[in-house]
C-alpha cells in the first residue's frame, strides 16, 4: 500500500475513534494537511525562494511594480467570470456577513483592482496562492492550492511593444532558471478565428473548435480530425481544410505567405492578425529572441477572454505527458508548458460600470511546474540545497566557554555576520562540527582556553579542515 | 420579497441618500457604503439593469496593497527575514486552510471568530487563525524534535476591524519560533537578541522590551492568596495594566466586573502600543502528538501590520518619494522614427542585467519621456539622437541634475554599469 493510502485509512480510523468521545477521543488527531493542499518544508522553502528571486528580478528589470490583493473576494466579484470552472471556487460558509469565495485566479481580481481604482496604465507582477477544488493528481504536482505568477501590461499603447516585452521576459526567466532548451509558440486569436472562417466553420462553433485545436499538443491530428467531425459535427471538408493549416509553423516568413494565401487575405480579422503578428516578429527580432519563438497555426489555449496575440512556452525536456484528457495544469496550460498568456482587451470593461476598456496583455508562469523541475533536479544532484544561510558557527572545544561563545556570537550578529551557538553549556566539539556538516555550515569559530588565553579564535574551514589563528578584537 | 415598485422606489430612495453624501463630501468609505447598497437594489432589478452592475469592492476587513503599500512592505520584509537568516533560521510553509478539527478547541472563545469554508461535499475547513497551530502540526506530523524557524504569512479572523487602527481581518504574522530540548534560556535570549535587533534596524524610534515569567506570577498570585482556578482570569486582568490605571484593574479584581470594552489586543495578540509579543510555551506540540510527546518552544511574534502602519505614516510625511519600481535607466528618443534603436538598445541593457524601461510608442515626446522618469523616480534617460546615432553615440543624462554624458554605443552597456555603481549604489 502506498503511504497515502495508508494515511487515509488510519485518518478514518482515527476519525471512528473521536467518535467514541470522552478520553479516548480527546487526544486523537487526524495530523494532515487539507485534500490537495501541502506543507513546504525549509528545503522546499529555499528552492522556492531561488525561484522567484530570478523571477522577480527579471519583472524588475522591466520595470514592473507589483500588488497584493486578499485571498478571499466577495462571491459576485467572481461569479460569472470562469464559466464551467466556476463549480471548482472554494465558497466560504455563510456566517452572515457577505458571501465570499476563495480567489481561483489572480486576472479577475486584477481586473478588479483596475477598474476600482480607475487606473488605466499599469505594469505589473502579482505572486500569490489561489484555490481550485480540482481532482488533484498530486503525483502530477496538481494541488488545490497553488502559486500563481502573473506578469501583466494594462494599458493603450502602440501595437504589439507590450506583446513584444512580455514574450522576451519569458524568454528570460526560462533561460536564467537553466531548465534546459525550450520554445515559445505564439498564434493569435483573429487569425484562428479569421482561419475556421475561411475554412466554414459555423460561428457558433468558432469556441468548440477552438478547444479541440487546442489538443493537438497531445493528441495526434487524426485523432483531432476525429473529434471535430464525430462529436462536434464538422464535415471532413472542413476539418481536412483547418488541418492544412494547423499543421504550419514559421517566423515572419509564414505570417508574410498567409497574408498572399488566397483565401485568408480575403478575411479581415485574419489580415489584422497576421500583420500584427508580422510586426511582432520584427520587434522580436530586435530584442533578439527570434531563435526560440514559432509561429504555430495550432496554438489554441483555452481561455475565452484572449482578443489577439496568444503564446505558450514549452520546454523540450518534459515529464512524459499522461493519458489524462485536459491535462492542463496550475497555469491554465497543457502539460509540458511552463508559461502561457496573450492579450485580453475585454476583461477589465466586464468590471468598470461605464464598460471603460483597459486593453491588457501578459503572462502566468507555470510557477508549480518549475518547482516540481527544480525539486527533482535537487534530489538528483550531488550538491546539497541549505535550508539556512550561517557562515560561522561559534563553538568551544572545552567546558566552561559558553560566556564567551555568546559573546563572540552576539558580536558577530551585531556586525552582520550570519552566525550560530549551539543551546548547550557544554557541547563536545564533535556535536559542534557535524551540526555544520549536516546543515553546510561552511566555517567554524573554536574558542578553547589556551587561544582565549593567547588572545585569538581559531577559524576552521569545516570541509578542507584548514584553520587559521585570528587575532580576537579583529575576528571580523 | 420585494415587488418590482417597492425596489424602484427604495432604488430612487437610496439614489439621493448617495447624492446627498457625494454633495456633502462625506468620506469614501460612507459614500462607498451606500454606493454598495445601491448597486445590490439594482441588481435585485434582474435583467438587463442589473447584469453590468458590480459592487467594486473587497470583503470587509480586507484590503489591496498598492504598488507604494507593496515596496514598503517588501522593505520592512527584507530587514525582518536578514535578522532572521543571521540567526540560522529556516523558514516554512503551510496552506492557508486547515483541516476544521485541528482548528477545534486550540483558541478558547476566539474560536467564533475563525472563518470557515462551506461544506461543499468534502473535509470540513477552516482558515487558519494564526501560525502557531499550524507549526504544531507540521511538528508533529513530521515528528519533528528541534527546528528554528520563521513563518510569514497571513492569517484570518472574523473581527470587528477597526480599520482607522489599521485593524483587519486579513492580516500578515510574522513568527519565529526555536522548538526543542535545550539548555535553559539560552534560546530564550536569542529570541529577545533578535526582536532587539529588528527593532533596531526598522529605525521606528527608542522602544523598550518588557519580560516577566509565568511561573513568576502563578507563585506571586499563590502567595497574595489568589484561589488556583481564578490565576488565568486575574492573569489577564494584571494584563490590562497597559491601559487601564490600577483602580480599575483593581476594581475589576475585586468587583469581578466582565471587561465593558474589547481587549485591545491587536492582531499580533499584542496590546496597544506593542509591536512583538512572545513567549515560552512547552505543552502545546503535545496536544497534537497522538503519543502526547512534548516538544518545548519558545517564540515571538513581530506586530507586523503596526510596523508597516507606522512605515507608511513615515512615507507620507517624509519629503523622500517610494519608489514603486527599480528602473535605473530610461531609453528615449528625441526625434522621430527611431522605435527600432530604442528597442535594441533597451534589449541590450535587459541582456547585461541593467533595469531598463522603454515607452511603448512609436514616436513619443521627449518630454513625456522625461515626465515619466520624473513621476517614477527614473534617475538616468538614454536619449538616441539621429545625429548621436551618426555619431556613434548616446547621451545619458541624469533627471535629476541634468548633466549630460556622450557615451559611445558599442561601450554602452559597460559605461552605463560603471556610472550605476559608482552614483546608484
Amino acid at each position: 500500500m502506498t503511504l497515502s493510502q495508508i494515511d487515509e485509512e488510519v485518518a478514518k480510523l482515527l476519525q471512528l475513534k473521536a467518535q467514541l468521545g470522552g478520553d479516548e477521543g480527546k487526544h486523537v488527531f487526524v495530523l494532515k494537511t487539507a485534500k490537495g493542499t501541502r506543507d513546504y518544508n525549509p528545503k522546499q522553502m529555499a528552492i522556492r525562494e531561488k525561484v522567484f528571486n530570478i523571477i522577480i528580478s527579471c519583472f524588475k528589470r522591466h520595470g514592473a511594480e507589483t500588488i497584493d490583493t486578499p485571498v478571499f473576494e466577495l462571491k459576485e466579484t467572481l461569479t460569472g467570470k470562469y464559466g464551467e470552472d466556476s463549480k471548482l471556487i472554494y465558497d466560504l460558509k455563510d456566517q452572515g456577513g457577505e458571501l465570499l469565495s476563495l480567489r481561483y485566479d489572480l486576472t479577475v481580481p486584477f481586473a478588479r483592482y483596475l477598474a476600482m481604482n480607475k487606473i488605466t496604465n499599469i505594469k505589473r507582477y502579482h505572486i500569490a496562492k489561489v484555490y481550485r477544488r480540482d481532482n488533484p493528481a498530486m503525483t502530477r504536482g496538481r494541488y488545490r492550492e497553488f502559486y500563481q505568477c502573473d506578469f501583466d501590461i494594462a494599458g493603450q499603447y502602440d501595437a504589439m511593444i507590450p506583446d513584444a516585452e512580455c514574450l522576451k521576459i519569458v524568454y528570460e526567466i526560462l533561460n536564467e532558471l537553466d531548465l534546459g532548451d525550450f520554445h515559445i509558440k505564439v498564434n493569435d486569436r483573429r487569425i484562428l478565428d479569421g482561419m475556421f472562417a475561411v475554412c466554414g466553420v459555423p460561428d457558433e462553433k468558432f469556441r468548440t473548435i477552438c478547444s479541440t485545436v487546442d489538443k493537438l499538443d497531445k493528441m495526434a491530428w487524426e485523432d483531432v480530425k476525429k473529434e471535430m467531425v464525430n462529436e462536434k459535427g464538422l464535415s471532413e471538408d472542413v476539418a481536412d481544410r483547418i488541418g492544412e493549416y494547423v499543421s504550419m509553423q514559421g517566423g515572419q516568413d509564414l505570417a508574410e505567405r498567409l497574408l498572399q494565401d488566397p483565401k485568408l487575405s480575403q478575411n479581415k480579422q485574419a489580415c489584422a492578425g497576421l500583420t500584427d503578428m508580422k510586426l511582432l516578429f520584427s520587434y522580436l527580432e530586435l530584442f533578439q529572441v527570434t531563435d526560440k519563438v514559432v509561429f504555430d497555426l495550432s496554438l489554441a489555449r483555452g481561455l475565452d477572454y484572449y482578443t489577439g496575440v496568444i503564446y505558450e512556452a514549452i520546454l523540450s525536456q518534459t515529464i512524459p505527458a499522461p493519458a489524462e484528457q485536459n491535462g492542463a495544469d496550475e497555469a491554465g496550460v497543457s502539460v509540458g508548458s511552463v508559461a502561457g498568456g496573450g492579450r485580453y482587451d475585454g476583461l477589465v470593461g466586464m468590471f468598470d460600470p461605464k464598460g471603460r476598456k483597459v486593453p491588457c496583455v501578459g503572462v502566468s508562469i507555470g510557477i508549480e511546474r518549475i518547482f516540481s523541475i527544480m525539486e527533482q533536479k535537487a534530489e538528483t544532484s550531488s550538491e546539497k540545497v541549505r535550508t539556512t544561510e550561517t557562515q560561522v558557527l561559534v563553538a568551544s572545544a572545552q567546558k566552561n566557554l559558553l560566556e564567551e561563545r555568546l559573546k563572540l556570537t552576539s558580536e558577530l550578529w551585531n556586525a552582520g555576520v550570519k552566525a550560530e551557538v549551539l543551546y548547550k553549556k557544554n557541547p563536545k566539539l564533535l556535536s559542534q562540527l557535524q551540526h555544520c556538516e549536516e546543515t553546510g555550515i561552511p566555517l567554524v569559530a573554536i574558542l578553547g582556553e589556551q587561544e582565549l588565553k593567547d588572545g585569538v579564535v581559531k577559524l576552521r574551514n569545516v570541509a578542507s579542515r584548514e584553520e587559521v589563528r585570528l587575532i580576537s578584537d579583529q575576528n571580523h
